[in-house]
C-alpha cells in the first residue's frame, strides 16, 4: 500500500478500465449468456439432456482417451525431458526447439496429418494396421491425436525443474553407497512427482476439450468414436441448444474442477522448491 | 604422447561421475526411446504434410492453392488476424499496464479471468456466441430485425477468434512488466516526460521481446484455430471458411492432396512461429549471459570482491 502513495504513473484508470470492458465485452458476458441458459433449464431437464446414452459414451471416450493419452504424456514427457537436461547428443537443440510443435501446429493440420499417417495406406499404418493397430478411425486414433496435442505440456513444466535440481543431494547418495536406481526412486523421483503430476493435468485438461484434431481422426461414429465436443457441434447443427448447452455446461464444470487442482498443484510444487 | 595423460584425466572423471550418472548403454536407450517417440509423433507427421500437399505434383499443389475457394480462405484468414490481433495487442497491453503498474484489490480475480478463454473448450467457446448472437439467442432477434449477422458471417468468426487467443498477449506482458517495475518510469515522469512518452520510449522497449513473442503466439493460435470458428462459421464456401476449415472442406471432398496443400502453409506457419520463437529466446539467454559477464566486474569495482586476498 505504501507503495501505491508514491505512484505518480499515469493511466490506471484507463488502462484498468479498457480491461475491465474488453473481458466484459468478449469473456465474461458471453459466459453469462451460457449461464443463464443453462440456468434456465429444470434440472430435470438438465440431467435428461446431460446423461443420454450417446453422450455418456461420448463422456466415456473423452475423458477414457484423455485419460490415457496424460498418462502416456506424462511418461515420454518426463523422458523426454530428463534426456534433453541431462544428456548431450547430436540434435539435442533441434529437439529441444520443436517440441512446442504440437502447440504451433493448426489441430486441423495436426489431425489431418496423423489421420493420414495411421490410415490403411498411410507410412505408418501400412506396417501397423497388419499387425492390428488401427490408428485411424478407432478409439485408439483419439488417443494418438490427444497425445499429439499435449505432448508440450509434460516436458515443458518438467525442464525447469530438471535444470534447478541439486547435483550435490546425488553426488550424497551415491557416496552413501546408494545405486544409481535408488539414487533415481528414493531421491529424484519424489521431487519430480509434483510438476510431472502438474503436467500431466495440464495435458488432461486440455485434451478433454480438444475437436480440431479429433475429427479428422476418429471417425466421429456416434457410441463408438464420438467425443463430447463433437456431440456439442452435432446437437447445434439439429437446433437442439438446450442438449448443447447441457453437455457444455458438463464439459465447463469438468475444466473448471481441473483448473483447480492445477492450481493447488502448482503451489504444491513451488513449496516442494523452496 | 600428450594424448595419453588427457585420455587418463577423461577416464578419472567419469569415474568420478559414476555416481550420478546412469550406465552408458541406459542413457543411450532412453535417448533412443526419445528420438524414436519425436520422430512419430514430431517429424513424420510435418514431413507427412509436405509429402501429401505435393502427392499429385507441384503443378496441381499451385492449382490446389489458386482455387478461388481456397483463396477466399487464405485472404478470410488473413483478414481475421488482422482484426483480432491487434485488438488483443492493445487489450494486453492495457491489461499489463494496469495490473503490473498498480496495486488494486481484485487483481489476482482479474488474472485468473484473463486466463478463463485458455480452460475452456474451444466449441463451447463457439457455443457462447452463438449462444449471444444466434437466432434463437438473446440478441437474436434484434439482430434479424436490423438485418446484422453475426453467427454463420465474418464477425462471429473475428469474435470466436479473438475469444480463443484473448489471452496470449496479456499472460506474457504481464510477469515481464512486473519484473521491471516502476522506477525506470518514475524517473521519465520525474524529467518531465508525459504519460505517452514514458510509455513509447521506456516501457515499450524493455518489453519489446516478450510483446514479439505473445503476437506471434497470438496470431498462430489465430490463424489456426478451427473448434470455435467452425461452430459460428456456417462453413459457407468461399465466404465464411477459414483456412483450417477449407481443409476440413476439402478432406470430406475426398481431395486429399488440396487438403493437404492448404495445410501445409499451415504448418509452414507453425514452423515460422517456432522459429522466430526460438530465436527470441536464444537471444534471451545470451543477453541473460553477457549481463552477467558485465556485472561481475562492477560488482569489484564497488568493493564486494575487496575481500577477496590480493
Amino acid at each position: 500500500m505504501a507503495q501505491k502513495k508514491f505512484n505518480a504513473l499515469p493511466g490506471f484508470g484507463l488502462t484498468l478500465g479498457f480491461t475491465l470492458f474488453y473481458l466484459s465485452a468478449l469473456v465474461l458476458i458471453p459466459f453469462a449468456g451460457l449461464l443463464i441458459r443453462a440456468c434456465e433449464l429444470s434440472w430435470g431437464d438438465f440431467w435428461n439432456l446431460a446423461t443420454t446414452p450417446r453422450a455418456l459414451a461420448a463422456y466415456k471416450l473423452t475423458f477414457g482417451a484423455s485419460f490415457i493419452a496424460a498418462i502416456a504424456n506424462a511418461l515420454f514427457g518426463t523422458l523426454l525431458a530428463w534426456v534433453l537436461v541431462r544428456y548431450e547428443f547430436p540434435g539435442r537443440r533441434f529437439i529441444d526447439a520443436i517440441v512446442d510443435f504440437p502447440f504451433a501446429l493448426p489441430t486441423a493440420v495436426a489431425g489431418l496429418t496423423l489421420s493420414s499417417l495411421f490410415a490403411a495406406n498411410g507410412w505408418l499404418g501400412r506396417y501397423l494396421v497388419p499387425l492390428g493397430i488401427k490408428g485411424a478411425f478407432t478409439p485408439l486414433g483419439v488417443v494418438i491425436a490427444l497425445t499429439f496435442v499435449g505432448m508440450p505440456f509434460v516436458v515443458r513444466t518438467l525442464q525447469p525443474v530438471l535444470q534447478d535440481l541439486e547435483r550435490e543431494v546425488e553426488e550424497a547418495a551415491a557416496t552413501l553407497g546408494a545405486s544409481r536406481l535408488r539414487t533415481f526412486v528414493s531421491i529424484i523421483a519424489p521431487m519430480l512427482f509434483p510438476p510431472v503430476l502438474t503436467g500431466f493435468a495440464l495435458a488432461f485438461a486440455r485434451a478433454i476439450g480438444e475437436y480440431g484434431s479429433i475429427v479428422f481422426i476418429s471417425g466421429n461414429r456416434p457410441f463408438k468414436t464420438e467425443i463430447a465436443p463433437y456431440l456439442i457441434v452435432m446437437r447445434l447443427e439439429e437446433y437442439d441448444y438446450k442438449g448443447a448447452i447441457a453437455l457444455a455446461v458438463v464439459l465447463l464444470v469438468f475444466s473448471f474442477l481441473l483448473l483447480g487442482i492445477i492450481n493447488l498443484l502448482e503451489q504444491w510444487s513451488s513449496r516442494f522448491q523452496h | 604422447m600428450t594424448g595419453l595423460p588427457k585420455q587418463r584425466r577423461a577416464d578419472a572423471f567419469q569415474q568420478s561421475q559414476r555416481g550420478t550418472e546412469e550406465p552408458p548403454i541406459i542413457k543411450w536407450i532412453l535417448i533412443s526411446i526419445a528420438l524414436l517417440f519425436c520422430a512419430v509423433f514430431l517429424f513424420l507427421p510435418l514431413v507427412n504434410v509436405l509429402a501429401q500437399a505435393f502427392s499429385k505434383g507441384v503443378a496441381y499443389y499451385w492449382e490446389s492453392l489458386a482455387n478461388p475457394d481456397s483463396w477466399a480462405s487464405i485472404r478470410l484468414t488473413l483478414l481475421v488476424a488482422i482484426i483480432s490481433v491487434p485488438l488483443n495487442v492493445g487489450f494486453g497491453l492495457a491489461a499489463a499496464w494496469a495490473i503490473a503498474k498498480f496495486e488494486f484489490r481484485g487483481k489476482s480475480l482479474l488474472i485468473t479471468l484473463i486466463d478463463l478463454p485458455f480452460s475452456v473448450s474451444p466449441v463451447v467457446a463457439g457455443l457462447m456466441f452463438v449462444v449471444l448472437f444466434g437466432l434463437q439467442g438473446f440478441f437474436g432477434q434484434w439482430l434479424d430485425a436490423h438485418d446484422i449477422k453475426i453467427i454463420f458471417a465474418v464477425p462471429g468468426i473475428v469474435l470466436a477468434t479473438m475469444f480463443v487467443t484473448f489471452p496470449f498477449v496479456a499472460r506474457e506482458l504481464i510477469p515481464l512488466m512486473q519484473a521491471t517495475g516502476t522506477d525506470q518510469e518514475q524517473a521519465a515522469l520525474t524529467l518531465g516526460a508525459n504519460g505517452l512518452q514514458t510509455f513509447w520510449y521506456v516501457t515499450l522497449p524493455s518489453i519489446k521481446w516478450g510483446l514479439i513473442y505473445g503476437i506471434i503466439l497470438c496470431n498462430a493460435r489465430a490463424m489456426g484455430e478451427f473448434g470455435a470458428v467452425s461452430v459460428v462459421s456456417g462453413h459457407i464456401t468461399g465466404l465464411t471458411e477459414t483456412m483450417p476449415l477449407r481443409v476440413e472442406k476439402l478432406y470430406n471432398e475426398y481431395n486429399a492432396p488440396a487438403a493437404f496443400a492448404v495445410a501445409s502453409l499451415l504448418a509452414l506457419l507453425a514452423l515460422l512461429t517456432l522459429g522466430v520463437k526460438t530465436w527470441l529466446e536464444w537471444r534471451q539467454t545470451r543477453n541473460f549471459a553477457k549481463a552477467q559477464l558485465i556485472q561481475e566486474p562492477v560488482l569489484d569495482s564497488n568493493g564486494a570482491g575487496s575481500s577477496r586476498p590480493a
